[in-house]
């Protein structure tokens, strides 16, 4: 159990370190999120009441799509010196390198929408303390990124795979958008927690299911 | 599979299928009455839910044989995936074809965003990525193998999908389409089509998986 | 040395019939092959023969699509994971990370591989692979020579019972070979068997215990250096890939 948890700690202590070592990949995500929230603002014209109820939308637009960037990279900087091969030379469970990619996707994702979501604020003129948000924000970035991590393992496979990634990324994690949209709609409006409370089940479900699902099949997207 | 026995029992499929196809239409265009509110155009009802049931049970039929390829690496249920993908997503493609086509004769609107047809169109999604899957991997038994994690994956997502929009849709009731029960006849009729329909799909899949194997065969003979 | 293992459990290395094809490809078409602990087999062939492909099998990264093999008495089909803690893998690739130090990417699999007394281990492979002096700068910016050893002290810090080495000296300058060749006289340390793919027949043949020669996927010849006469080596290399 302990040599578990250092082999997803050591694989997470490298995404860390990795990351912070190629800043332009969380630059250059973080800007294109801002450019989605900015352009998706110009489709809208300002104070009418369209826009508020689009507004959650804009919001998860910006996340999903800067989201399916980041997660590009996951598995694309394995490829470099074949380190995926290394990976798969450690006496490791696979189920243990996707654990590892997970939270380090999650920890990614989560930075992007913590970045994103109070501009996204401002910009709409809403107030800025809202932990409701919060959860709402964890709980879709975690089932973000479980799809999002084993299809990132994938997609590094396949030819076209900055194409692959949305194609099929996208379509699996409509329940997450969904509800998070939904979710926050009833935040910004200031409704209690009871109104949202199947949203929440609806992501914690999907979080649950597919990090468990993710886990059983991702031997098969890395092995031969 | 000896020849013979093949045969035969495709024969037997086929002499079914075009009985229960011939019976359907007679049912559907003869028999059926026409409905009130709708005239005519509501016959398209019949063709439009069997579809979909099939578009669905082919999905049923990728997952199930997705499990069993990766557990045990026998080509042939890949072969019954693949072919069971194709003709699911041709039917699906129709359910989105049929269903705007009746949506806009007998209601006005082309597209309502209405749960079922929203929930096809993102089963619709993931067929079109399974299939995209297979043919951007470079190597045959990879590309198989990630379409498996694909049709796993997705199916499990298609009920939490169906849910999701549901319960969206109940949010936000939009105009109302596709509703009404069903009298005696008309159910005799759309379980006639579904047979039908059905008899058609396996008879599809089994012509797929016969000339994916005689490619197979081609390549192992070319060496 | 023991030359007359006769079971399972003595050998370090045992194909049987081992192959792989990809697609239409036969890269391996049946590679039989013992090798006994502590042993250093060099395998010699021209490019195209199957070394790598070897090596892959081998290494657990790819599987066999026929025959069987057997690493100190563990099947390579249906025991892979308990393989891999007692493989050590160089190849062409270094599987570094090249963002990341030298330093850094030892710690890492170290932790994977659960090295004991990471800190002390490390010191030890860096010194052993003479990278002292590198070891806190980005592998990125280390030369061929250098990020091939440092791959060797990623490779051996979990003390592998067997080491494989594909083509290590190739593609490396004079100085980096020597060096190279410096640390390839400490690889063979303790009852660790070695098996490295060349085609330079001088070096191969030198630090080589046993010799074995791959042409076009199969092995037509292996003996013990001590009963061939090494000069005359090359005569044997070119019958066997059909050029004598």
């Amino acid at each position: 159990m302990k040599g578990l948890f250092t082999e997803v700690y050591a694989i997470l202590w490298k995404e860390l370190i990795s990351g912070l070592r190629t800043k332009e990949i969380i630059t250059s995500v973080l800007v294109f999120g801002l450019l989605v929230l900015v352009i998706f603002n110009f489709a809208f014209e300002p104070g009418t009441s369209t826009r508020e109820t689009v507004a959650p939308g804009i919001l998860w637009a910006a996340i999903a799509f800067a989201g399916v960037l980041g997660l590009n990279r996951t598995f694309a900087a394995e490829r470099e010196n074949s380190c995926l091969e290394g990976l798969m030379l450690c006496p490791v469970e696979r189920h243990v390198i996707y654990w590892g990619k997970l939270a380090a996707s999650f920890i990614f994702i989560l930075l992007v929408a913590a970045i994103i979501t109070p501009i996204f604020l401002v910009l709409f003129n809403l107030p800025l303390f809202m932990p409701r948000l919060a959860l709402i924000v964890v709980l879709a970035t975690l089932g973000f990124a479980s799809i999002g991590t084993l299809f990132s393992a994938l997609a590094a496979n396949t030819k076209a795979r900055d194409l692959m990634l949305p194609i099929l990324f996208l379509p699996l994690v409509v329940p997450v958008i969904i509800a998070a949209v939904e979710a926050t709609g009833l935040v910004l409006d200031g409704r209690p927690w009871g109104d949202m409370a199947t949203w929440l089940q609806i992501m914690i479900a999907f979080d649950v299911i597919f990090v468990i699902v993710s886990t059983f099949v991702f031997e098969f997207v890395v092995e031969e | 599979m000896i020849r013979g026995k093949g045969t035969l029992w495709n024969g037997v499929l086929l002499g079914l299928g075009f009985a229960l196809m011939l019976a359907a239409l007679y049912l559907i265009f003869v028999y059926v009455p026409t409905e009130e509110t709708m005239g005519v155009v509501q016959r398209i009802f019949y063709f439009h839910v069997p579809l979909a049931w099939v578009g669905l049970l082919a999905f049923l039929v990728v997952f199930v044989c997705s499990i069993l390829y990766l557990w045990r690496r026998d080509a042939k249920w890949d072969t019954i995936a693949a072919s069971s993908a194709e003709v699911g997503m041709v039917f699906t493609t129709l359910v989105l074809i049929t269903g705007p086509i009746w949506a806009k004769a007998a209601w006005g609107v082309w597209w309502a965003w209405d749960f079922r047809l929203t929930a096809t169109l993102a089963l619709w999604l993931i067929y079109i990525a399974y299939l995209l899957v297979r043919s951007y991997t470079a190597e045959e038994s990879r590309g198989a193998r990630f379409a498996a994690v694909l049709g796993i994956v997705g199916f499990i997502d298609v009920p939490i999908v169906a849910l999701a929009i549901r319960l969206w849709r109940t949010q936000h009731p939009g105009p109302v389409v596709f509703e009404g029960g069903l009298a005696p006849s008309m159910l005799l009729a759309l379980l006639v089509s579904i047979a039908a329909f059905t008899v058609l799909y396996i008879l599809l899949v089994g012509q797929r998986v016969s000339l994916r194997n005689l490619g197979t065969e081609l390549k192992r003979l070319k060496g | 040395m023991n030359h007359r293992a006769t079971s399972s459990a003595d050998w370090a290395i045992e194909a049987q019939s081992l192959s792989k094809s990809f697609g239409g490809n036969r890269a391996l078409t049946g590679v039989d092959i013992k090798v006994s602990r502590g042993d250093w087999l060099t395998i010699f062939g021209p490019n195209g023969a199957g070394k790598t492909t070897l090596i892959k099998l081998l290494s657990t990264l790819a599987k066999p699509t026929g025959g069987s093999a057997r690493l100190h008495g563990l099947n390579l089909t249906s025991e892979p994971a308990k393989i891999r803690r007692m493989l050590g893998v160089v190849t062409h690739s270094t599987f570094l990370y090249n963002d990341l130090t030298v330093n850094e990417n030892l710690r890492f699999y170290g932790r994977m591989y659960l090295v004991p007394d990471l800190e002390r281990r490390i010191e030890e492979v860096v010194s052993q692979v003479q990278l002292e002096s590198r070891l806190h700068d980005r592998v990125g910016t280390l030369s061929h020579g250098l990020q091939r050893r440092a791959a060797i002290a990623r490779a051996v810090m979990h003390n592998p019972s067997i080491l494989l080495l594909d083509e290590p000296e190739t593609g490396l300058d004079p100085h980096a070979t020597t060096m190279m060749r410096e640390v390839m006289d400490t690889l063979n340390s303790g009852d660790r068997t070695v098996v490295m793919t060349t085609h330079n027949l001088e070096r191969g043949i030198e630090i080589a215990g046993q010799v074995a020669v791959l042409h076009e996927g199969s092995i037509v010849y292996q003996a013990s250096k001590k009963d061939i006469d090494a000069a005359g080596f090359r005569e044997i290399y070119d019958r066997c890939t059909g050029q004598g």
